[in-house]
């Protein structure tokens, strides 16, 4: 960061721009530049569905609007602007404007407080963990006043739906999160994220020692972001559109693209709980390899980091898409009994194997922190 | 004191898995239906009393849009209705020609019931598997008649020209088992699946034949009733009727994929034929004159989704003083009142699905 910070004050005394200036801005573009990033990921993430889908189903995508349909969010986003948006007449107008709001605050603040790089986080408090869990399980609240308030018996059966599966999803994902919480003895992300050091890459990482977590932990958040097999608030074939049904326009892309903001940054959480979140799988940085051990290369390790983060999450995206290709969905009450009967004492199989892991190798989990 | 009241829920018209145009009057506690009401008629489209205004020859093209996923067996029926009045025999080769046609369209048909149901059941990629497979017949279909689906191929006393492009026939039933064994590892062992479709639905034999279910619903409910075996048409053609004990939904599914395999067969046995006997003559009936003798016919087929036949009365015009059609998917419908109750809104979508109810061909 030094390095950085010396070569854009040199730069701005080109000019002959004061100090100050130099001291405020330099914290404040990376947070532009990372909050515009992350609005193109989701964008792009639609695009990349779309896509993936197109190809497992043996189609080809969106491929008209801008060169290989790189266009076709944008395009849609733009025809959902100029749409009218439709108030159901005997809904709860108030609720049901206040709804899709409210789903987009906790998804943009979510991308907040994950550590893109060992020194990049938004907001880093020491239990990032934990306001992780609460801020996630919050767009539940919008699922459930927007199907409530839209005055449909299909949305509010999704409304319902989705609040039985949040409720009996979050409990395995939270002995999962803790049974990582045990072996990095950190709450904070970044901490979490050391603990998965090792000299030898990828083998430091938590899906190893943890992998009936990450398994749990996989599949709950199939089920936390409503998506196949668990997307039985928004079933198609039975609840049409599931809570959103009566949403058109803003508010309904409003819905969607949150939905997808979800999808990223629960990718990423994955990623930094078991799959050493920016760490490289080889152990050591590619940039230490390309630039030498020189100022440049300290730099480049911060975009290095970044970079294999990303990679990570998208990689976890891909097997999500996969799934939802592959797999029929689940029946609401096969659903529940699933948590309840088996995710739920697996998880607190896999907490007390994490004790026991912890309690054999001591310290040597934590890497280097 | 909080007090349970029930829901009173219209599953369409307009929703995506009523396959068209059915209307359910659901009453729910929570998602548990505790009685089901079909009602349908809204794609009527008044075949039957449009038939008394026309002419045979008028009539024959509009039969095809009965059931826009198998038009052929309907052009067949009312053909053969015809020919059986006129005393006509068709000869040999138009027989080999009806029957591989006949099923092929039941593949097609079946292939989209495939694809269908397991969108029902909210898996994504077979329905786009069944539509590529699918998508090869209709193009034979398109080179062949000229239409994809509306084929109006069969005319009284045979077929519109001679069988061509034989090749392609061949071809498909070629790539048509590998592609059904995909299915198969992609579907049919899926624990998801099985949880969805094993044991929801039961079908008792006995309630299947009271509520006059026919085909392969009824033959997977283990009663051994399929009309190919007793047809004239099926004469010389050897295959085994698809019988399963299951009586679920899963057990239609099977019977589905087993009868695709069956006809596959058949079209084998068809394209043989045709290579033999290639003297292609036609029973011309003249369709400009043509007038029933006074008197009432009956014919009958086994269409994919059950027993289909049509009642002619006629008072010796050219015209048909009443005709009326019998279509499998209508018995299905009303069995929705009693196989539905009892279960939660997802299971019903999938059991409705599991059923193969096409709405034109209800309302027809």
């Amino acid at each position: 960061m030094n390095y950085l910070y010396h070569l854009y004050m040199e730069w701005l005394s080109k000019f002959g721009i004061p100090e100050l200036f130099g001291n405020i801005t330099f914290y404040i573009i990376p947070f532009c530049i990372v909050a515009i990033a992350l609005l193109i990921v989701v964008l792009a993430l639609v695009l990349i569905e779309r896509k993936l889908l197109g190809w497992l189903t043996q189609r080809k995508g969106p491929n008209r609007v801008g060169f290989w349909g790189v266009l076709q969010t944008i395009a849609d986003a733009f025809k959902l602007l100029i749409k009218e948006n439709i108030t159901p007449d005997r809904s709860d107008k108030f609720l049901f404007n206040l709804a899709p709001i409210l789903v987009f605050i906790p998804v943009m603040t979510v991308l907040g407080i994950i550590p893109y790089s060992s020194e990049f986080t938004f907001v880093n408090t020491s239990t990032n963990v934990i306001l992780y869990l609460i801020l996630v399980a919050f767009p539940i609240l919008s699922i459930f006043l927007g199907g409530w308030a839209s005055n449909n018996k299909y949305s509010l059966m999704g409304a319902a739906r989705g609040i039985a599966q949040i409720l009996s999803y979050e409990v395995p994902i939270t002995f999962v999160v803790l049974s990582v919480i045990v072996l990095a003895s950190s709450m904070n992300m970044t901490g979490i994220t050391y603990a998965q050091y090792s000299r030898l890459g990828a083998l430091g990482w938590f899906c190893f020692p943890c992998f009936i977590g990450f398994v749990i932990m996989f599949i709950c958040v199939l089920a936390e972001l409503n998506r196949c097999p668990f997307d039985l608030p928004e079933a198609e074939s039975e609840l049409i559109c599931g809570y959103n049904t009566e949403y058109s326009g803003m508010r309904f892309a409003l819905f969607y693209l949150s939905e997808y903001a979800l999808l990223f940054a629960n990718a990423m959480f994955i990623s930094i709980l078991f799959l050493g979140g920016y760490l490289s799988p080889f152990g050591t940085y590619l940039s230490y390899f390309i630039f030498g051990d020189t100022h440049l290369a300290s730099a480049m390790v911060y975009f290095e980091q970044a970079f294999w983060l990303f990679l990570k999450a998208f990689l976890v995206i891909f097997v999500i898409i996969w799934i939802r290709a592959t797999l029929p969905r689940l029946a609401s009450f096969d659903l529940l009994k699933f948590s309840w009967a088996y995710l739920l004492p697996l998880s607190i199989f896999n907490l007390f194997l994490a004790v026991i892991i912890k309690f054999i190798t001591g310290g040597a989990m934590c890497g280097l922190s | 004191m909080i007090t349970a009241t029930t829901l009173k829920l219209n599953l369409g018209p307009q929703h995506p898995s009523t396959h068209g145009v059915l209307r359910l009057l659901l009453e729910l506690d929570g998602e548990k239906i505790l009685s089901c009401e079909p009602d349908v008629g809204y794609l009527h489209r008044g075949m039957e009393k449009m038939a008394e205004g026309m002419t045979y020859i008028q009539y024959l093209p509009t039969v095809d849009r009965i059931d826009y996923l198998a038009g052929c067996f309907y052009s067949e029926l009312l053909c053969r209705t015809v020919e059986g009045a006129m005393g006509v025999n068709i000869p040999e080769r138009i027989r080999a020609i009806r029957v591989t046609l006949l099923e092929l369209n039941r593949i097609a048909s079946h292939l989209l019931w495939i694809g269908a149901f397991l969108m029902d059941l909210g898996a994504l990629s077979p329905f786009f598997y069944a539509m590529r497979e699918r998508e090869m017949i209709l193009r034979y279909f398109e080179k062949l008649t000229g239409q994809r689906m509306m084929y109006n191929y069969f005319v009284f006393g045979g077929v519109r020209k001679d069988i061509e492009y034989l090749e392609d026939i061949e071809e498909i039933i070629k790539i048509l088992p590998y592609k059904l064994n995909d299915y198969e590892k992609i579907i049919t062992d899926n624990l998801i699946f099985l949880q969805r479709t094993k044991g929801k639905g039961v079908l008792e034999p006995t309630t299947a034949l009271n509520y006059s279910i026919t085909g392969v619903n009824l033959r997977a409910s283990g009663v051994e009733y399929d009309l190919r075996k007793t047809d004239k048409l099926y004469e010389g053609f050897e295959f085994t009727p698809v019988v399963l004990e299951g009586k679920d939904s899963w057990a239609r599914y099977k019977a589905r994929i087993l009868e695709i395999k069956e006809s596959i067969k058949l079209i084998e046995q068809g394209v043989n034929k045709l290579k033999e006997n290639t003297n292609f003559e036609q029973k011309h009936i003249n369709p400009l004159n043509l007038k029933l003798p006074e008197g009432e016919y009956y014919s009958e087929i086994e269409a994919p989704r059950g027993l289909a036949s049509i009642y002619i009365k006629s008072t010796g015009e050219d015209k048909p003083y009443r005709l009326k059609w019998r279509t499998g998917s209508y018995y299905s419908v009303n069995l929705l009142r009693k196989l539905l109750v009892g279960e939660y809104l997802n299971d019903a979508i999938a059991i409705a699905g599991s059923l193969d109810i096409i709405l034109p061909e209800v309302d027809k």
